[in-house]
């Protein structure tokens, strides 16, 4: 089967440089037989790589340790569910899952896309084949997972402990899926720049495509951070490390564009920005890549230091160069079809809010590579963490969150005094009103207060879009209010989906506010000993030991400790935190003993207790317990932003003009003028 | 009282268990587990410098070098077993013991370690552009995104 799979790889390899080549000639030369070709190339990479993925996960399901890949991250008693997320779990083949990934997304992208936008598909076929191709040969030449061993250990090494976690199996996909999906609006802008095809048409073609890019990176960030939380034990969910900073720079990037992008449909304007933006996205997932594998910046993320960097750090450039020197050709074909009519506009408002997510997009990448920075300029590689990004950071990202309610207030092309004042009214009461409640309930963290303040503000302004929407259509149609408010979503679903994403955007925030307020103890307990924390919310928690118990399970020795847990002397429940001792299939210990945290998660706090161990091999046992606030809303912050990116993604919803005609639309252009 | 076979066997096993297992809740010393070693190294009890706000404030400030990219703090209570954070703990320990300020303690770390073991650029000297310029850039942009507004509704009005 590795032989199959490897000579897949070459298959993938020639296809694709067929594919690249027949399609850059069939669309610069407009022969539709190259172009046949190039998009029939496409389909035979896809299969190709499909078939190099089906024998890896055939090598690893079939235990061939003879293969390098399969005994680096596999062992026989590995459960089934982890054998699957083998194929990711390693630098190899996270390589082949990536190409395999992109080549479907490339025939995806060939087959779905509409009739008026045939035109760019030659060139969109030939871009992704570059790409894929790219992807092919650092498997080929640097990290190839079909590489033997010259002989077959009995069992394989096993994978990470850490790594055997179900928001494991299902976060680096996701990341994955959004990383690579930015290929296909990448490949789209490119193809509108050599075919010059550069009116409307390339954004509707790509819209879908970076929403879908975006929701995945999305989703894979929030499962990032659940993982973060509930493996590694040190409390938190975001630590600022380079590879979280780089999944997040494109995401910040793509966001800046799915906002500007309106610009362009509405107004014809920013069309030179909304090009720079995807461009740019697209780098930012190779740099990202480049970040992850190359090993030049530490981070407990990173896959083993390899000479892989090197080809991410040369195509990275390659592809700078190139796409920024087509696009600097062309510029001259993309003036803007109208001019800003007002300071005070919508439009206005949206070039601040591309303003600020690419200063907080900069100031990211500036953090993450400060310490190369400090070590060229004054020879000293100093460390960026934490305190630093929260010092230039959050500053930054409040603007936004205030941002993030000014906007939709705000009317398109010029909006007058009294507008303003009546748009303004609600939303600015309600962040005041929540102000008032938080300084009278004692805070006083500074980012906090105004964290929980602006996400007042917003709601305000979501809620007042809401209820202005479906109140008119309660009067025109005499629609229930929850009914009329769901109508409303589903008549304009891009519109009103993005005011959840909003509200999942403040839900973050404010949840994130919560961290500020964490309190934690260390404590040693005997069996029915007890530790005390107090809440910040004043509540005393007790932390009672109950014992431990040992016992094997699946591929590993658990040492679990019990704590009683209760509140003012009240039960809450009990904890269960473990320590795991990883065995291979003849009980030898493969890794380190690992941590389970005990978590209990309710919607005011999260009571967090880890194992350390124990004293002298004895029940009395070392603790760490932390009451962690608000993260429960961390989830469903997440859950409200990908519904609310969902309902902007879902087909369907009417045609514009139709749309034009519901009330609440209607409403909408009238408060506006 | 009439007791049944079952619910001898019952009181006989509880009755071993007790004694086999002595560590019944709140009384006396902690029992031996079966297998120690599984749980991780053994660990020294908790003490109050392990939980010294003081001291803590410090080692947020303070990396460790086990390749975490943590705090000491936050490395110490998260991976006890690493021998790595518990002797830089022990070296805040032993300064604060000795008097020193925590001004003091940090400053004794980067003479030893150099100023890459604190966990962000300190504020002061070439640093600072570290630090200011993000902002900076986003208040040139800003500037530059305001006078080109400025200029398009000109030209607009002026149409």
């Amino acid at each position: 089967m590795t032989l199959l799979g490897h000579l897949s790889l070459w298959l993938a390899f020639l296809v694709g440089l067929w594919g690249a080549v027949t399609g850059f000639a069939g669309g610069l030369q407009g022969r539709t037989d190259l172009q046949r070709s190039a998009r029939h190339a496409v389909f035979a990479m896809f299969g190709a790589l499909a078939l190099a993925s089906i024998c890896l996960e055939t090598a690893i399901f079939r235990h061939d340790f003879n293969v390098e890949y399969v005994a680096a991250y596999t062992s026989r008693n590995l459960p089934t569910f982890y054998l699957w997320s083998a194929l990711y779990a390693g630098q190899k083949g996270s390589l082949l899952f990536w190409a395999t990934v992109l080549s479907l997304f490339a025939a995806l992208a060939q087959l779905l896309t509409s009739g008026r936008h045939r035109a760019y598909l030659p060139f969109v076929a030939a871009v992704t084949c570059v790409v894929a191709t790219f992807f092919v040969t650092v498997m080929l030449f640097a990290a190839n997972p079909f590489e033997r061993l010259a002989f077959t250990p009995v069992d394989g090494r096993g994978m990470n402990p850490q790594l055997q976690n179900p928001g494991m199996v299902f976060h680096p996909p996701m990341l994955y899926l959004g990383y690579i999906s930015i290929t296909i609006p990448f490949a789209f802008a490119i193809a509108a720049l050599l075919s010059k095809k550069l009116e409307v048409d390339w954004l509707v073609a790509v819209r879908k495509w970076t929403l879908v890019s975006w929701l995945f990176l999305a989703i894979g960030l929030l499962l990032g951070m659940w993982w973060a939380y509930v493996e590694l034990g040190w409390g938190g969910y975001w630590a600022w490390d380079p590879v979280e900073n780089a999944a997040l720079l494109p995401w910040l990037t793509m966001t800046a564009f799915l906002h500007s992008v309106m610009i362009q449909e509405k107004r014809g304007m920013l069309k030179k920005w909304n090009l720079a933006l995807i461009i740019a996205s697209f780098l930012l997932s190779i740099f990202g890549t480049f970040i992850t594998r190359s090993g030049v910046i530490a981070s407990v993320h990173s896959f083993t230091q390899s000479q892989v960097g090197y080809f991410f750090l040369f195509f990275l450039i390659f592809a700078a160069v190139g796409s920024f020197t087509l696009y600097a050709t062309r510029l001259p074909l993309l003036e803007a079809d109208a001019k800003l009519e007002s300071m005070v506009s919508r439009e206005a408002s949206f070039l601040f809010n591309n303003l600020l997510l690419i200063g907080v997009a900069f100031a990211v990448l500036w953090g993450t590579l400060l310490p190369i920075l400090t070590e060229w300029i004054v020879g000293v590689k100093y460390t960026v963490a934490a305190p630093w990004f929260n010092d230039v950071i959050v500053p930054i990202g409040l603007a936004l969150l205030l941002l993030t309610g000014i906007g939709p207030l705000v009317a398109w092309r010029r909006a007058s005094i009294p507008n303003l004042r009546r748009q303004f009214a609600v939303p600015a009461t309600a962040g005041l009103f929540v102000l008032l409640i938080v300084l009278v309930a004692g805070m006083r963290d500074l980012y906090a207060i105004l964290a929980i303040a602006f996400g007042g503000f917003v709601t305000g302004t979501v809620v007042q879009e809401f209820g202005r929407g479906a109140g008119a259509r309660h009067r025109q149609y005499g629609e229930p209010l929850a009914l009329a408010a769901l109508r409303l979503i589903g008549r304009n679903r891009r519109r009103y989906g993005g005011y959840i994403v909003h509200i999942g955007i403040v839900l973050l925030f404010i949840a994130f506010s919560g961290m500020a307020f964490k309190t934690e103890t260390q404590a040693t307990l005997r069996p029915g000993e007890s530790a005390t924390l107090r809440s910040p919310y004043g509540h005393l928690y007790t932390f009672t030991h109950l014992g431990i118990s040992q016992y094997d399970a699946l591929n590993r020795r658990v040492t679990a400790a019990l704590v009683d847990v209760s509140r003012d002397g009240k039960a809450v429940g009990r904890l269960k935190t473990e320590k795991r001792q990883h065995v291979d299939a003849l009980g030898r210990n493969t890794f380190e003993p690992s941590t389970e945290v005990g978590i209990k998660s309710g919607l005011r706090e999260d009571l967090y207790v880890v194992l350390g161990g124990l004293v002298n091999g004895t029940e009395q046992a070392v603790y760490r317990f932390t009451i962690n606030p608000l993260v429960w809303w961390v989830w469903f912050g997440g859950y409200v932003l990908v519904a609310g990116g969902l309902i902007v993604l879902w087909p369907g919803g009417g045609s514009p003009a139709v749309r034009r005609t519901q009330p609440g639309y209607a409403v909408k252009l009238e408060a506006e003028r | 009282m009439i007791v049944d076979r079952r619910g001898f066997l019952v009181v006989v096993a509880g009755t071993l268990g007790a004694v086999v297992q002595d560590s019944l809740a709140g009384s006396g010393p902690a029992g031996k587990v079966a297998d120690p070693a599984s749980a991780g190294p053994a660990l020294n009890p908790t003490t109050a410098a392990d939980i010294d706000a003081g001291l803590q404030a410090i080692e947020k400030q303070l990396k460790c070098h086990c390749g975490c990219g943590l705090d000491i703090y936050t490395c110490r209570t998260t991976d006890f077993s690493c021998p790595v954070n518990a002797g830089l703990h022990g070296r805040v320990v032993a300064l604060a013991d000795e008097g020193k300020t925590a001004q003091q303690i940090i400053d004794a770390f980067v003479a030893e370690y150099g100023p890459q073991v604190l966990m962000a650029p300190p504020k002061r000297g070439f640093n600072l552009v570290g630090y200011l310029v993000p902002s900076v850039v986003l208040l040139v942009a800003a500037g530059f995104l305001i006078a080109m507004l400025r200029r398009w509704t000109c030209a607009a009005t002026s149409r």
